[in-house]
């Protein structure tokens, strides 16, 4: 190795490296040398923010991460639950935000690729998709551009590969604006005893690499993903790779043929830090080493060093342990998909990564120091100075509101409340024919072939709560996740989550994710939902301005019976409405205060979370038991925007009649639009046949939740009276017109004046 | 009867189409690989859909070079029943199968969502149980579904009542705001002019139970057993259908 040794102390080259000076005095203290070239470019990925987790480690430790379902928590490339029929759902939800900014179609589309790979390397078919994207306001033309490239860049990977986009959400703030959100969720199905580990054994076994040849693209995509944007990032865009999604499908169909036969030891793909992070986590797993020589690896580029093999994040690659003796077999099936499988290396019984170019060792380091001893910081945390400002919401010193039915179609209107037709239309939601609720008709649900089951899945986020208190937003997002999962009918029985952050070297963004991880944790307990996995992704920001902490939550849920589901839509006429749960006339962090004041004020609305387990458990048993015939969530917009949306897609319409609400804002002339458009939490419209609605009510009543019968289905009107006066009357197609074209209209006009 | 189902390399509809035959429609199907040299004794075969070889060069452009389409041809050509179903019409049409080809969708985004077609012809195998004039509501999801052909093969097309499937209304009506994709004459489907060999853009396997939101294009394929079953195979030819 000597010959390969460069004595390294410029400090520009550390620094570019995205390593502190502590960092790399520490490297030279373990290794017991000056690092070569390639071991510095081999720390400086596994020891960045994006693969080290070395700000998130210390708080993630406190999740909730077992119960009885759990096959797999975190530390494997997904979370696993059983789901019965000796069955395993796999899912994990993963972002992509930085590479979205630079380059939003191959950034969006390699960050759907990355996280089918997570799912399917551990022996799972993906059969569906979520996303929750945040962008800033689209009357931004630079937006706009980010908006339209993502959902392309989704459509095109997702719909090549033929998994589904099942659902997910869509917001937008301003604070997106130069640092747009990209959260994709995979879900797959694995038979429980046919889980493979990304874990090396075995030395002497045989290390393959299959898949796309390796180029310059990506390299230290990982230390991008750990630094904040400036002005100057476009320069970055070497870092973004290009996706395949061709390549992509033949390798999933190979690799799971490959992984039906008892030939593989393990699998990971190479995301993230590419070659690298593969090797030394599949041998830190096992506690084995791995030896590869990259002078064998596939190239796509002539003349590439051992640095830049090592560090490249091309896509639709796959590292293999096979065992020995049966390379044939698995050469053979890889053959039949025109992949090439090629031994690289072997496992070694030496716990190190070593690293070879035709025979000469460039790299030399035991892999726990890649692992398990990279950096751990506790980093000082400070609640911000603003916040008491932002809590602070005096009502009397904001103009009065407009009339309520002027207000609700202005939010009908609003981006983050409106159809996003536009966006799952560029999406195969059915390919698969398992899906049962498509999106926008409640969480996306796809029934299990060869079992009466189904899956129902949400992820989601209100930034605006956990800007305003991230420990009660946090939970709201849990509550929210689970009780969309609730209203289709199935029992929550699992999360994954990715912390969207700004730079964590910032106390009080530490403080916010601090905050938001101890509320994650309190609720997933109180709910019983463990947490299987995630991702955290910090430096979202763009010359020192923050994101809103978007702390994204995934849950799936189970349903015993996938024809029992329940959606979002009214079903039938004189059905009777039911309001569960009760209206406070919070206004906190509302969309209404953003949309009429462009206000984030307030603290978000109290959550009961002993009440929100009630609720769900009730709306669980309401669907099973076939007591109710739809069910939607009160969210942004109250329960004025819930009954309109129950009517959207149905032909019907809704009367209904509300108690106003009493607290400080009762007598002001805030009252009506609090009571409308309020976002107290825990509440849900279903509606129910009249025969079995005192049925009904019985259970409500028995599971301690409030249930009150505010309406009835029909007419063609969207009527809403508090206290017998009607506040909205408005034609249902008319509402559901506005709603439905609103964002059409935003993309397409806006193009035009542009 | 014994469907095949071609899986080329990058197919995502060939579990779904195998699916639908197998498990609702209870008929016997083989996924049969794009290098196999053999239909293995099919009695119908079908090209699923998907992105066949990554849509790349040309949509259907490669995968019509692939072993199994010299066994594909010959079985057509001896009048025996081919459907190709979005990607799979694409193929058909790069093979020179059925006329015509595909642009981009008129919105030139990928478009997923249920349409309404209206059945032209119920003279062909995959038609023949359906009623003359039903509407089907069937889903589409394609990129390029944009038919086009040269006005006067469109007018042979018309002329031979090649055209299966038109998109229309609920009501069937053909109208501008119902064509999802810009196609010509609002064609959605055709067939060649012995009537055996079948190219449509939406997804019958998709809607072939109600618990998937429409169980409408079941119709297709129950038209081709019927077909089948009543002596199209075993008469080599497909006279006694063009008889009707």
């Amino acid at each position: 190795m000597s010959s390969n040794k460069t004595v390294l102390t410029d400090d520009v080259l550390i620094e570019r490296h995205g390593l502190t000076g502590e960092e790399y005095q520490r490297i030279i203290k373990i290794l017991g040398h000056v690092p070569t070239l390639t071991e510095l470019g081999i720390f400086s990925v596994m020891w960045s923010e994006h693969c080290s987790y070395k700000s998130s480690k210390v708080h993630l430790q406190t999740l909730p991460t077992s119960g009885p379902r759990v096959l797999q928590g975190p530390g494997e490339n997904a979370g696993a639950v059983d789901i019965g029929n000796g069955l395993a759902a796999v899912f994990k939800i993963e972002s992509h935000n930085h590479p979205s900014f630079i380059e939003p179609y191959q950034g969006a589309a390699t960050g759907v690729g990355g996280i089918i790979r997570d799912i399917f390397t551990m022996g799972a078919r993906p059969i569906a998709l979520l996303n929750s994207l945040r962008f800033g306001l689209l009357k931004n033309s630079q937006v706009r551009r980010l908006f339209t490239g993502v959902v392309a860049g989704i459509g095109g990977y997702g719909n090549s590969i033929g998994i589904p986009i099942v659902g997910g959400e869509v917001g937008f703030d301003k604070s997106y604006t130069g640092n747009p959100l990209v959260n994709v969720f995979c879900l797959g199905i694995a038979k429980v005893d046919e889980i493979i580990k990304a874990a090396a054994s075995g030395a002497g076994n045989p290390v393959y690499y299959v898949g796309a040849k390796t180029g310059r693209d990506g390299i230290h995509g990982a230390t991008m993903a750990s630094a904040e944007f400036d002005e100057n990032s476009a320069e970055k865009r070497p870092a973004v790779q290009v996706g395949d999604p061709f390549m992509e499908k033949l390798l999933l169909e190979a690799c799971l043929e490959a992984m039906k036969t008892n030939a593989l030891v393990g699998i990971q793909d190479m995301g993230a830090a590419g070659l690298t992070c593969s090797t030394c986590e599949m041998g830190s797993r096992g506690d084995v080493g791995i030896e590869i020589d990259v002078s064998l690896v596939p190239q796509r580029e002539t003349g590439m060093t051992p640095y830049e093999i090592m560090l490249s994040e091309s896509q639709e690659r796959m590292l293999l342990v096979v065992k020995q003796g049966h390379e044939a077999e698995i050469e053979q099936i890889f053959e039949k998909w025109d992949l090439h499988a090629v031994q690289i290396g072997q496992v070694t019984a030496d716990g190190k990564l070593r690293v070879k170019d035709q025979g000469a060792i460039v790299a030399d380091i035991p892999n726990r120091l890649l692992t398990e001893e990279a950096p751990i910081y506790h980093r000082p945390t400070a609640e911000p100075d603003s916040l008491d400002t932002m809590r602070n919401l005096t009502f009397s010193l904001l103009e009065k509101p407009l009339k309520t039915l002027e207000v609700f179609r202005q939010l009908l209107r609003s981006p983050n409340v409106a159809s996003k037709r536009f966006v799952y239309r560029q999406y195969d939601y059915m390919v698969r024919t398992n899906t049962i609720v498509s999106p926008g008709m409640g969480a996306g649900t796809v029934r299990v072939k060869g079992t009466n089951h189904a899956l129902a899945m949400s992820v989601d986020c209100n930034a605006r709560y956990v800007a305003l208190d991230p420990y009660a937003g946090a939970q709201l997002a849990v509550a929210e996740a689970a009780r969309n999962v609730a209203c289709t009918g199935a029992l929550p029985i699992g999360a994954t989550n990715c912390l969207n952050f700004g730079n964590p070297e910032r106390p009080e963004i530490m403080w916010q994710f601090a905050r938001a991880v101890e509320g994650l944790g309190s609720a997933c307990r109180a709910l019983e939902i463990p947490i299987t996995g995630g991702n955290v992704s910090f430096y979202n920001e763009t010359d020192g301005e923050s994101v809103l902490p978007t702390p994204v939550i995934g849950v799936i849920g189970l349903l015993d019976q996938a024809d029992k589901v329940v959606g979002r839509r009214f079903q039938e006429a004189d059905d009777v409405v039911v309001l569960l749960g009760e209206g406070f006339g919070e206004l906190g962090g509302s969309e209404y205060l953003e949309l009429a004041y462009g206000l984030i004020r307030g603290v978000p609305p109290a959550l009961d979370l002993e009440r929100e387990r009630a609720l769900q458990r009730l709306l669980v048993y309401s669907a099973t038991a076939g007591l109710i015939k739809s069910a939607h969530d009160c969210a942004e917009g109250g329960i004025g925007i819930a009954l309109a949306e129950c009517t959207f897609d149905s032909g019907l319409g809704v009367e209904a009649n509300i108690v106003g609400i009493s607290n400080d804002l009762s007598e002001t002339p805030f009252a009506e639009v609090a009571t409308v458009f309020g976002e107290s939490a825990s509440r849900v419209v279903v509606s129910v046949e009249k025969k079995l609605l005192d049925e009904f009510l019985d259970r409500a009543a028995k599971a301690g939740v409030v249930a009150t019968v505010i309406g009835r289905v029909g007419g063609s009107h969207i009527r809403l009276s508090i206290d017998d006066r009607l506040v909205i009357d408005e034609s249902q197609a008319e509402a559901e017109r506005i709603w439905a074209m609103a964002l059409d209209e935003i993309v397409e006009s806006s193009r035009a004046v542009a | 009867m014994k469907f095949a189902v071609i899986v080329f390399p990058g197919s995502n509809c060939d579990h779904d189409t195998y699916y639908a035959v197998k498990n609702v429609l209870g008929m016997e199907a083989e996924l049969v690989w794009h290098k196999d040299t053999s239909l293995h004794g099919a009695d119908v075969v079908v090209l699923p859909g998907g992105f066949a070889h990554g849509d790349y060069l040309r949509t259907g452009s490669i995968a019509c070079f692939s072993p199994i389409m010299t066994e594909v041809k010959r079985f057509a050509e001896a009048g025996h029943p081919v459907i190709g179903i979005c990607n799979g019409f694409q193929i058909l049409l790069e093979a020179g199968l059925l006329p015509g080809a595909m642009l981009r969708n008129r919105s030139l985004k990928f478009q997923c969502e249920q349409v309404f077609v209206r059945v032209e012809q119920v003279d062909t195998p995959f038609t023949v149980a359906c009623q003359q004039a039903q509407v089907l509501r069937i889903p589409i999801a394609h990129g390029e579904g944009n038919y086009y052909a040269e006005p006067e093969v469109v007018e042979c097309l018309e002329a031979n009542r090649q055209v299966l499937f038109r998109y229309t209304t609920p009501a069937g009506v053909v109208m501008p705001g119902a064509n999802p994709n810009g196609s010509v004459n609002a064609i959605a489907g055709l067939c060649n002019v012995t009537r055996n060999v079948v190219g449509l853009m939406p997804h019958p396997e998709r809607s072939c139970e109600d618990i998937v939101g429409s169980a409408e294009g079941l119709v297709i394929f129950k038209s081709v057993v019927q077909a089948v079953t009543n002596g199209l195979q075993d008469s080599g030819s497909i006279e006694p259908l063009l008889g009707r």
